[in-house]
């Protein structure tokens, strides 16, 4: 585990407001490997997209770290200054927004956009940077990329225009790329070829994925592990395949058996009662505690730690703690 | 008198997308037009859910707008109940109005932040003179109790609550003039999962106490399935298929529809490769001549390009596709 692209390790992002500080994110651990596609999937107001600028450094002011580390190849970043942090945002780490006709520069044109993106990471000459933005669009999938360049985003549609916000995080060969929800605000047709292109084009490069989504079946086919966040907190994380088709923490179990599928009749669909705790009433002990049906006292006095379910996954929830009832003491030191 | 509660036949709408007057005189263009809905035909039975699924801009929004009647049809006939919508106006349409009700997407924008709970769900008992004085209060209260919610959250103004609590309460509004047919314009697609569960699961119980009706619309397919008895799917304003609940799925007949089913992300794993999804819907002011999906069709025939098809039955309802024409039946 040492080798790890991406290591965050026990991330604190708090808000203070006049009525007191808001923790948003409260100790989240998870690595990502290089190459990997790890998802992130939660509700709305779960931190999936908060852990995504917490890690790239664009935290909107008064919402700051407060805790923890996070390592990129075993650099620490989120310590960095403003300036050495801009080198590596775009160079090392990518992004992807939900909204590609926001995250696009309406008065640009393309290839103004990705020459000034290529050049600003790469020292190379005007032509030299256009040429290499046409082979990238083209590689995006954009019929006639050499004349299309020259077009202004507004021109593009939405599936083409995340094809061109795509090709603008990859332009200087990231190692990572943050995804947040690319396919949101697109049609089921499109986001299909907008997934694939994501997968392919990062695997050919060897770039590692983090998979923002509230979307499990996007996370299902695209990554290769998952963490489950609830109230800021990582309720489950491990290999896909076992968090969906066993899942364990009780949140991950209700959500799974919430979302009606393709293949299988319910009369009823499981749904778990009440809704996420708002972050000034996050209760004591266990987060989702409240809508829990088989929580039980130690729930409600202690937070659960991660723990270690199979060598690859981690569970949240007391459940699963063999350890003797006197070991609590301990674990709420 | 036939089941059919709802009747839409050869329905219509177009919207002028023309510039101004005087910049069409000086660049010598014509107005323009976006057929939003083309001839679109569906009957729904009484206490039967039909839904309509279709991408962005295919009109399904438009279709539960003109039903409703917050639209006019610029062409064809929506019969509720036997009664003609179009032409029927004064103390008859208001009785006709009084028996269904709507539902919209956002219920952060489909109730009012300065009314309290209380006040919102009664506007429609007030309007059409259904209850007075203490009566109103005790059904409001019934009201909020039916959808999960308490009498006291009456006092309370919407943005006390949250996303599915508010939908909740949009859902008592529309069930408080006692309606026979509700339009759903996809209630659930502000809502997290969770909470969507909760809202399929509640919209089906009214359903089954009070024998409702449900024109169903939204873009998700699992959503869909689960809910409807018949589904329609539209693609730039055509119904291009019409089949039953769970055999649109198994037995899909439409190339459009099969390209849709294929597209849906997989939840089973069952490491279904998929067919790669080419193109995106064509701009709706000017629609491909003949069959609306043919430059994305992977059956095409020279026939398609020229002619546009017409509905034809198929084991599980009916499709708009010559592909299927000449399929022995």
């Amino acid at each position: 585990m040492t080798d790890a692209l991406l290591s965050v390790r026990n991330l604190r992002v708090e808000f203070p407001t006049r009525r007191g500080v808001l923790t948003a994110i409260d100790d989240v651990s998870f690595d990502i490997m290089p190459g990997e596609v790890l998802g992130v999937v939660g509700e709305s107001g779960a931190g999936k997209s908060l852990t995504g600028a917490a890690i790239i450094g664009l935290l909107e002011p008064p919402g700051r770290i407060a805790g923890g580390e996070i390592m990129l190849k075993g650099q620490r970043i989120d310590n960095l200054g403003a300036e050495a942090m801009r080198r590596i945002r775009g160079k090392r780490i990518g992004m992807v927004f939900q909204d590609p006709l926001t995250s696009l520069n309406p008065l640009y044109t393309v290839a103004q956009q990705l020459i000034e993106t290529i050049r600003t990471h790469a020292d190379i000459s005007e032509a030299e940077a256009r040429k290499r933005a046409v082979a990238l669009l083209d590689r995006v999938g954009i019929p006639a990329a050499a004349r299309r360049i020259d077009d202004y985003p507004h021109h593009f549609s939405g599936g083409m225009r995340q094809r061109v916000v795509i090709a603008l995080a990859l332009c200087a060969e990231p190692e990572l790329v943050i995804a947040d929800e690319p396919t949101t605000a697109l049609d089921v047709s499109v986001q299909s070829q907008i997934i694939d292109l994501i997968k392919e084009i990062c695997a050919e490069r060897g770039a590692a994925v983090m998979l923002i989504t509230h979307d499990m079946g996007v996370i299902a086919e695209t990554a290769d592990r998952v963490a489950v966040l609830y109230s800021g907190r990582v309720a489950e994380i491990g290999p896909v395949t076992q968090v969906i088709t066993a899942p364990e923490h009780p949140y991950t179990v209700g959500l799974m058996g919430s979302i009606p599928t393709l293949t299988q009749d319910h009369a009823r669909l499981v749904a778990i009662p009440g809704a996420m705790p708002r972050l000034n009433a996050i209760p004591q002990g266990c987060a989702f505690n409240p809508r829990c049906e088989r929580a039980f006292d130690r729930c409600f006095a202690a937070r659960p730690e991660p723990l270690p379910r199979g060598d690859r996954r981690q569970v949240a929830c007391w459940l699963y703690d063999a350890v003797a009832p006197a070991a609590e003491e301990k674990a709420n030191v | 008198m036939s089941d059919a509660l709802l009747k839409v036949e050869n329905l219509t709408r177009y919207f002028d997308v023309s510039k101004p007057w005087l910049n069409r005189m000086l660049e010598r263009e014509d107005k323009q037009f976006l057929t939003a809905v083309a001839d679109v035909n569906f009957e729904i039975k009484r206490g039967e859910t039909f839904a309509l699924v279709g991408e962005s801009g295919s009109g399904k929004s438009t279709i539960a707008k003109m039903v409703v009647g917050l639209l006019g049809a610029s062409d064809g006939t929506i019969e509720f109940d036997g009664h003609k919508m179009t032409g029927t106006a004064g103390a008859e349409m208001r009785d006709l109005r009084r028996r269904f009700q709507m539902i919209f997407q956002d219920p952060f924008a489909s109730l009012n932040p300065r009314w309290r709970v209380g006040d919102i769900i009664a506007e429609p008992i007030h309007t059409f003179g259904l209850l007075k004085g203490a009566e109103v209060s005790n059904r409001v209260g019934e009201l909020l109790d039916t959808v999960g919610l308490s009498a006291k959250d009456a006092e309370k103004f919407p943005h006390e609550f949250s996303g599915g609590q508010r939908q909740r309460i949009a859902i008592a509004r529309a069930l408080s003039s006692k309606p026979e047919f509700i339009v759903c314009d996809e209630p659930t697609s502000a809502l997290d999962v969770s909470v969507q569960a909760q809202i399929l699961n509640l919209m089906k119980d009214l359903q089954d106490e009070m024998g409702l009706t449900y024109l169903f619309i939204s873009h998700d397919l699992s959503v869909v399935r689960h809910m409807a008895n018949r589904i329609g799917v539209l693609y730039l304003g055509r119904l291009v298929e019409v089949a039953d609940g769970k055999r649109l799925f198994s037995e899909p007949q439409h190339p459009y529809t099969r390209m849709l089913l294929d597209a849906v992300p997989d939840l089973a794993l069952s490491g279904r490769r998929r067919k790669p999804v080419e193109g995106e819907i064509p701009n709706p002011i000017s629609p491909p001549p003949g069959c609306a999906f043919h430059p994305r069709c992977p059956l095409v025939m020279p026939r398609c390009k020229v002619e546009a098809p017409v509905q034809v039955p198929t084991p599980t309802g009916r499709a708009a596709c010559f592909a299927l024409e000449k399929q022995p039946a």
